[in-house]
Parts: structure tokens; sequence; C-alpha cells
């Protein structure tokens, strides 16, 4: 980038700088800027609520009450990466609850063997929907439209359309917190394990990073925004720690927030550095170039729907452990907000695009939203209202932006500046090509 | 001749495209009554020209004068061109599959009766108009559900609704058979005696020879000259000499090929054309290739050189009916890409954006795509390994980036076709077929990609080069197969080719294969 070095360069330059803070790459702009909403919505609502936004019994709250929804965002993602869509995954969640709540009550399965149980069957009903999409060829849309309704209706025919109980030990996943133990210190001992383990690795891969880096030689940040980064997200970690730590006694970091963890961790690995992962996004920024690259395009779409209903299965047995039984009405709308974390959280639907750790910003946006205007005591008309709006406004900037040539929302908070400087804007324009006007004739240049 | 004869007059057409002069100061005139071919190469101005006529391209983006039955006319899109009568009839048909014969025929022109489309009225005049071309299917019948050439005929038709005084065909036979194609001639023939003229492209020298009464012929945008068939005594020889006349300059590197065994052979290779059944898109097809040898596939548009390639390529186009290919030697089996890739072939498609890259990737994303395996500990690709070699790659062939991570999109022609040349070099194949490498990219960077494929040839491998610039194989390759209507014509050694045989075995099915 050839920018004239002038106070509009510098700026920009420390924008970048301060993008790299939270790994804003290439792909993922529109993460960075939805990350400063999440965190000015999480300002505005403990000012509003008098900080009762960022208190112990909230902030649990919030994290058992939406792990669901954002496992269940972590599964849309690649489904939208790959270029289609899943309307299923809130009737499957309740069918797979009705099933493993009746296995546990009539069948007197051990609550262990029911969660494999319920596992399996999110296998089974993502191989029927896989096997549509994948090999016969029928849009996502319409098969998991048809899962919709097939599964809502299973799940009433198969509990009467009553509400089953499950045993305690199952509701563990869902209501579970992280046990006392050691010496009391006022705390939860487990979490502030937790939270320290969290911030020195932190810690540990920004200095791996950095070595990879300097060992690559490829460009990277200053040494200061390493530091900041180190800096603000640990204190970020350990605030929380402290928060969750020191609930309620009897309450700490919730059971679903682990396995969430762990979930949000494994699916960026699988998406960001694996071959298969790699398949996913080539599958759906380009099929017919990934196809002739070698890629089994019919197989990545098949793993793809079939995983949305494994974690479709595990958020409905979460919800269920939650809420102590399964009953008719679980899930209904689900897909809805797991589909518009994904959204706001920067993916395209015209796919290619989209990153876990986006999506689970973007439905903590949601989750915070909704959690806000609650304890405002905002009526839930309104608070879908809003929910709609931030939804079209989040996509529509983007789209804006990109309709004008800047990627992000840092493109349009450095526009003025840029238009003020006196450098052309894209200096390799000016080097004529002999781009063909019509890609199917092109003009062969006299010699 | 008395002027009011002409019923068409281009004057000194000239259309720019930034960064290309697509036509220069071209001239034509038709006479009223006359079929008027307009020969040329691939990329001579045909199209172009053909398009300010119609106004695809509007009057205000060329220079020149365009007078149509003694008036100068200014079209400003087809609308207006067809109002006056011209109608031109693309290559790639125009017709909506699912629509019926007579709502095809009066798209965007239905008879109305009190603001309702009246279909007794349409359906009668669409009969009539079927008749006029021979057609006796159904006027009900869904596009899809009859043939190429019938297809064209309804084309006709749809022309004829509009009253048209001037038809421009382009390529109208590409894709028929010997008795549709005989048809249409027979058709436009037919027509020219009831005073309607037409305009026509082709490929096909033969069908020139028969029906046309004058011929322009365009090179490199220029007019060079036009020619009376029967007063000049036309025939293929001489049309191809107007086309093909121009001289070979210093475009290429120097290179001294090394060439060992045959490695790589293709044969008998049949393919079906994945939609029509009843087309072989490639018959009874046999190549050759040898280590370190650059071996040309020379064939116009729709000759089946892409097909060839690409069913080869893991079978990724059409329904392989029967053949065989030998490695080193052994048979091998290539069903699907991963194993032709596997078997250390690779194919660069001629469509860079939509079959050769993922826009939305970057740079070095892009070059491992076609074997992460070779980066990858099982399923975990490294990511340290991926930037240090596609950073190799990117000092090697001078592509034009700050770095590997940036997106392709943003990259120009001829830098993403290195890209793409990278993501396959990458895969470590000892055969590459390359499907027009070098299409809409400027002179520099091809010169560039000559230098690479000839590298590739010296490491040994064997490259097969799909192009319509015969200069460009005459230049690079070793040896040129043709190929003409599925199935090769002719192979010949490169230093005893010349543009007009080829040209003849590119146009005419000659059955004189030595596979030396």
């Amino acid at each position: 980038m050839s920018e004239s070095t002038g106070r509009a360069g510098r700026v920009r330059a420390g924008f970048t700088d301060l993008k790299h803070i939270f790994g804003g790459g290439q792909s993922d702009v529109r993460q960075f800027g939805i990350l400063f909403s999440l965190i000015a919505i999480i300002a505005l609502f403990q000012w509003s609520t008098n900080g009762l936004t960022l208190s112990s019994g909230n902030l649990i709250n919030l994290v058992s009450q939406y792990s669901y929804i954002l496992i269940l965002a972590i599964g849309m993602v690649m489904v939208i990466i790959c270029g289609h869509i899943d309307l299923s995954v809130g009737s499957i969640a309740a069918f797979v609850g009705i099933v493993v709540a009746i296995s546990m009550n009539s069948w007197h399965f051990p609550w262990p063997l029911a969660i494999l149980f319920g596992v399996f069957v999110g296998v089974v009903i993502g191989a029927w929907q896989g096997f549509w999409v994948a090999y016969i060829g029928v849009p996502a849309f319409i098969v998991t439209l048809a899962g919709m309704l097939i599964f809502r209706g299973g799940n009433q025919v198969i509990g009467n359309a009553n509400t089953v109980p499950v045993p305690p030990g199952f509701t563990t996943i869902g209501a579970g917190y992280l046990p006392e133990i050691g010496p009391n210190t006022g705390y939860n001992n487990l979490t502030l394990l937790l939270g320290l383990a969290i911030a020195v690795t932190v810690v540990l891969k920004e200095w791996r990073a950095i070595r990879v880096q300097v060992s690559m030689g490829s460009a990277h940040a200053p040494l200061w925004v390493s530091i900041v980064k180190v800096v603000l997200l640990d204190t970020v970690v350990l605030f929380a720690t402290m928060l969750f730590a020191g609930g309620r006694e009897g309450t700490s970091f919730p059971i679903s927030g682990i396995i969430l963890g762990v979930l949000v961790l494994a699916y960026s690995f699988i998406t960001r550095n694996t071959i298969f992962g790699r398949h996913v996004y080539a599958v759906g920024g380009n099929r017919l170039a990934a196809e002739l690259s070698g890629v089994k395009s019919r197989r990545v779409n098949f793993m793809v729907m079939l995983n949305m209903s494994v974690l479709s299965a595990l958020a409905g047995m979460i919800f269920v452990a939650r809420s102590v039984a399964s009953g008719p009405q679980d899930g209904i709308g689900w897909e809805l907000d797991a589909i518009a974390a994904v959204f706001i959280g920067g993916a395209a639907v015209s796919g290619g695009i989209g990153t876990v750790t986006g999506s689970i910003i973007g439905g903590l946006v949601m989750a915070v939203l909704n959690n806000g205007l609650q304890l405002e005591g905002v009526g839930a008309d309104k608070v879908q209202i809003i929910k709609g709006m931030v939804l079209l406004i989040a996509v529509g900037v983007d789209v804006w932006n990109k309709s004008q040539g800047r990627p992000s929302i840092i493109g349009f908070l450095t526009r003025n500046r840029n238009a003020a400087a006196p450098a052309p804007a894209e200096p390799t324009r000016k080097v004529p090509r002999n781009d063909p006007p019509h890609p199917s004739r092109p003009l062969v240049p006299a010699p | 001749m008395p002027a009011n004869h002409t019923i068409l007059e281009m004057r000194s057409i000239t259309k720019e495209f930034p960064g290309v002069k697509a036509l220069s100061d071209v001239s034509m005139a038709v006479q009223a009554g006359h079929i008027h071919a307009i020969c040329g190469e691939n990329g001579a101005g045909k199209s172009t020209l053909m398009n300010v006529l119609s106004g695809v391209h509007p009057a205000g983006s060329y220079t020149g004068d365009i007078i149509f039955q003694g008036e100068h006319v200014q079209f400003k899109d087809i609308g207006s061109s067809e109002a006056a009568g011209i109608v031109i009839i693309h290559q790639e048909l125009a017709l909506i599959p699912e629509l019926s014969i007579t709502e095809n025929i009066f798209l965007g022109n239905e008879p109305t009766k009190h603001g309702a489309i009246d279909w007794v009225t349409a359906k009668r005049r669409a009969l009539e108009l079927l008749a006029r071309v021979g057609l006796e299917d159904n006027p009900d019948t869904q596009i899809k559900h009859i043939g190429v050439g019938k297809q064209q005929l309804v084309e006709i038709a749809k022309a004829l609704s509009k009253s048209v005084k001037l038809l421009i065909l382009d390529e109208p036979t590409a894709a028929l058979n010997e008795a549709d194609s005989q048809h249409l001639l027979d058709l436009i023939r037919g027509l020219k005696g009831k005073g309607i003229s037409s305009i026509m492209i082709s490929h096909k020298l033969n069908e020139i020879e028969q029906v046309a009464d004058s011929i322009t012929i365009l090179r490199d945008g220029r007019t060079i000259e036009t020619l009376n068939v029967k007063a000049d005594g036309v025939n293929e020889d001489r049309i191809i000499r107007g086309m093909v006349g121009r001289s070979l300059e210093s475009r290429f590197p120097d290179r001294t090929p090394h060439i060992g065994e045959v490695f790589f052979e293709v044969r008998n290779w049949n393919v079906q054309h994945p939609q029509a059944a009843e087309r072989m898109v490639v018959k009874n097809s046999t190549i050759t290739v040898r280590r370190g040898e650059i071996v040309g596939l020379a064939g116009l548009m729709g000759a089946g050189r892409t097909e060839l390639a690409m069913s080869v390529f893991g079978r990724s186009y059409g329904n392989f009916i029967s053949g065989q290919i030998f490695k080193d030697g052994e048979e091998i089996h290539l069903r699907n890409v991963s194993e032709a890739i596997e078997h250390g072939l690779a194919y660069v498609s001629e469509d860079r954006k939509a079959l050769g890259l993922n826009l939305i990737d970057d740079i070095k994303r892009s070059i491992v795509s076609a074997k992460l395996s070779k980066i990858s500990n099982g399923q975990v690709v490294s990511a340290p390994m991926e930037y240090e070699l596609s950073e190799a790659y990117r000092k090697s062939l001078r592509i034009k980036t700050p770095s590997v991570d940036y997106g392709v999109r943003k990259l120009s022609g001829g830098n993403q076709q290195k890209v793409v040349l990278a993501k396959w070099m990458f895969s470590d194949p000892d055969l590459l077929i390359l499907d027009e490498p070098t299409r809409g990219i400027d002179v520099g960077a091809k010169y560039e990609i000559y230098g690479i494929i000839q590298a590739l040839a010296a490491q040994g491998k064997g490259v097969v080069m799909i192009s319509s610039e015969l200069p460009e194989l005459l230049g690079l390759t070793d040896r040129i197969y043709t190929i003409f209507e599925g199935a090769i014509t002719d192979c010949i050694p490169t230093d005893q080719a010349d543009p007009e045989a080829l040209m003849k075995s590119m146009t005419s099915a000659k059955k004189k294969v030595q596979s030396t």
C-alpha cells in the first residue's frame, strides 16, 4: 500500500494496528466492528441498569440462558459458509429433547447413556437431512423446512404433547455449576483456577504467535500491540473470573458454559486449521472451482448438515436439562436466533465467508441485548422489534460499506480522513489492463 | 449498382474498451437481399462489430457512422435496433427453457387485447411463423423439450415476428449437427429470396463458401478485405489466408526443448454431452504427450477442446463413454478430480474466475488449495508451511502483491492467472493441461506465463496447451493436435506447421491422424 505518509496514513496505520489487537485479519474485519458494538452495548446496559448487567448473578444467568443458542450458532455458521441454511435446528433440539427425556423416564436409561443416545439420534437425523441436501440435491432451505415440520410434529407425537421431566443427574449439563472444592476462599475455587488458566494461555498463545510470525518473516504488528492486546484480554478474563467465582452460594461458572467453551475452541480449530475446514470455505466460496481442485463437495455438504443436527441435539439436551423437563414448545424460534447471530457475526448470505468466533460475538450481541432489555423491563414484544432492527442495521451497514469499497466499520471511520488525503485511492489501477470486455469473447490485442 | 441496393453501410467504426482497441476504422457494406459473411479468428472483432450494429454497444460508445436503409441511425439499445428491423441471434440462444414456443416468440412483444395477452392471436401467428421456418412442432411445446436445431428455428421465427429486414446470425450452426445445419442454411437462403438480408458470422468456412454472397474479413480489429464470392472465385484457402495473414513476432522466450519418452496417452476417448445424450462432444480421440514436451491442442470454440481436457481430468465434464488413459505405460482410471490430482494431473481452466479460483480467498490459501495434504499433518493444515511455500511461489512466479495474505480478487488478470498456475504447480503434477492460459491477459504477463510454461516443460513435465490463438501455439509448442467437432483431425510437428494448414484441419473433418 503506497499510501502517502501523511497524517491520514498514520491514522490509518494506527487503526490497522489496533485491529491486530483483536486478530482482525482480512477475512474477519467485521468481527472487529461487531466486537466494539458488543462492548458498547454492554457499557450502555451497565449504565442504564445501574450495574446490574455485569453482576455475578446476571452474568451466570446470561451464560446458562444463551449457551444453547450459541452452540447452534457454531453449527449454523458452517452451514451458512457452505451456502446453505438450516431451519430445522429448533425442532431437532425439541425432538431429541423429548426422546432423551422419555429414554430416561420410561426406558430407565442411565443419564450418561441417554446423552449418548441423544447424540446418536442427532447423527441419524443429520444423516437423513444431509442425504437429501448433498446427494439428492434438494436445497437445504426446503429440506430443513420439511425437517422443521417433521421433527416438531415428532416431538409432539412422541411426547403426546405433554411435558416429560428429566432426572436430577441429567440436569447438570444445563443447570449445573463448577463444584466447590478446596479451602473456603469466599470464591468458587475451580472457577478461579479456570480463569487463571485462561489468562495464562492467552499470554502463551500470543507469545507463540509472535515467535511463529518472526520465524516466518511475515508482516506482524509492533510489540506494543501484542502487549496491549494481552493486557486487555487478561483484564477482561480476570474481571469475568471474579464475577463468575463470586456468585451466590452454590452458583459459579455454568457447566453449559464449559461445554460451549470447549465447542468454540474445537470448532474454531476445525474451521481454521483443518483440511475439512478449508473445504467448507472452498465449497461455499466457489463450488465449481473447489470440485476442480479435488474437493468432494457432496461429502462436505453432507458432513456440515450432519454436524448441525448433532449440535442441535446437544443444544436440545442442555435446554431440557436446564428447564428440568422436555416440552412441546421447546426450541421454537431458535433457528432464527442462531441465523441472526451468524449474520451479525459477519457471515455472507452467498456463502464462503464467516467465522465461529464472529458468530459467537454476534450471538452475544443478541444475548446481551435480550438480557439487558429484560432487566430494564422492556416487554418481549418490543424486544423482538429491537432485535429485528439490530440485525437489519448490522448487516445493512456492512453491505453499504462494501458497496462503498470500504470493507469494514473501520473503513467507515477512516472514510473522511482518507478523502482529505491527496493520495490516489488505488495507484495500481493506473496500469492499463487488457481485461476483456466480454468474458466469453476475449479480444486479443494486436501485438 | 445504385446506392439504394445497399441496405447497410458501416463506416469507419472504431470501438475501444479500456486498454484495448477492439475495432479500428472498420467499414463494411451489405447489399439488399444478400447473405454477407464475416470471417476472422477468435478475437478479431466480429462480435464487437455486431454488438455495435445491434445497439448492445450504444451510439456514443463508438465512433463512426451506421447507415441503414439510406438513413443515419444511432441505436441506443437492442430495442431500437430491433424497431428498425435489425435482429441479432446470438450464439448462446436467448430462449427461456421453461416457456413454450409461442411464449418465447412473443416474449417482450406480446399481442394484447384490452390490456391482457391475446393468446389466440399469439398462437395463430406463431403457427404462421413456424410454418415459414419449417418447424412442425406444437407451439405449446416447452423450449427445453426441443433440440438445439429447432431452438435456432424458433429464434428465427421470433426475429420474423418483429418484421426483420436484416438478420444477424452469430455462429448459427456451431451447436448443430449436419442435417440441422443444412436445414438452417437452406432457410437463410430462402429468407434471402423473400428480401431479408443476413449477416452471418461463422467459423465453418465450407458453409460460408456455400451460402454467402460476399465476405468481409476482419483481423485484429481491422477490415482486411471484402470479397465477392462469385466474382472473386473465393474458396476456403483464400478466406484462411485473409484470416491468419499475420506475421509472428518474437513474443516468446527462447527455449531448447528436451523431449523424452511418451509417458501419457489418452486413447480412443469418447464423451457424451452432459444434458443431450445424443450429442457426442468428444469422438474417438487419441493424444499422446512426451516428457518435457509442450503439446498444442488447436480448435475453434465449441470444437471440444475443453470438453476433452475436462473429461480426462477426473471426468469433470460430460458423461464418460469409453476410452483409456495410460501413464508411464500403465492404464490408470481417473474417476474423479482427486484421483486425477493423485495421479499427477493438473487442469488450469479457461474460466479463471468461475472455475479456477475462489475469489473471496487470499493468495496463500488459493495456492495450496489443490493439495492441502502436502502441508498437513493428518487433518491439520500447517500455517507456517502454507505461508512459506506460497511465499516461495509468489517470488518465483513474480506475483505482484504486497503479501500472500491479500485477496485474489484484488489482483490483475495476469497475476490471478499466476496464482492459478502456482496452485497447480504446488500439486506437483506430471502433466499440466492449460486451457487458454493467456486469455484476457496483457502482453507483458503473457510473456511471463510463456516462460513459466517453458520452465515446467524443462523440468520434464508434459504440458498440453489449449489455445484459440494460433500464433501462440506456433510459437510455444512442439507438436499440435487439431480438433474439429470433437474429433482429432490432425497432428503436426510445430516446425512443419503453418497457420493455413492448421486452420484447414480446424475447420474440416480430415481423417488423417498420425500419432507420431
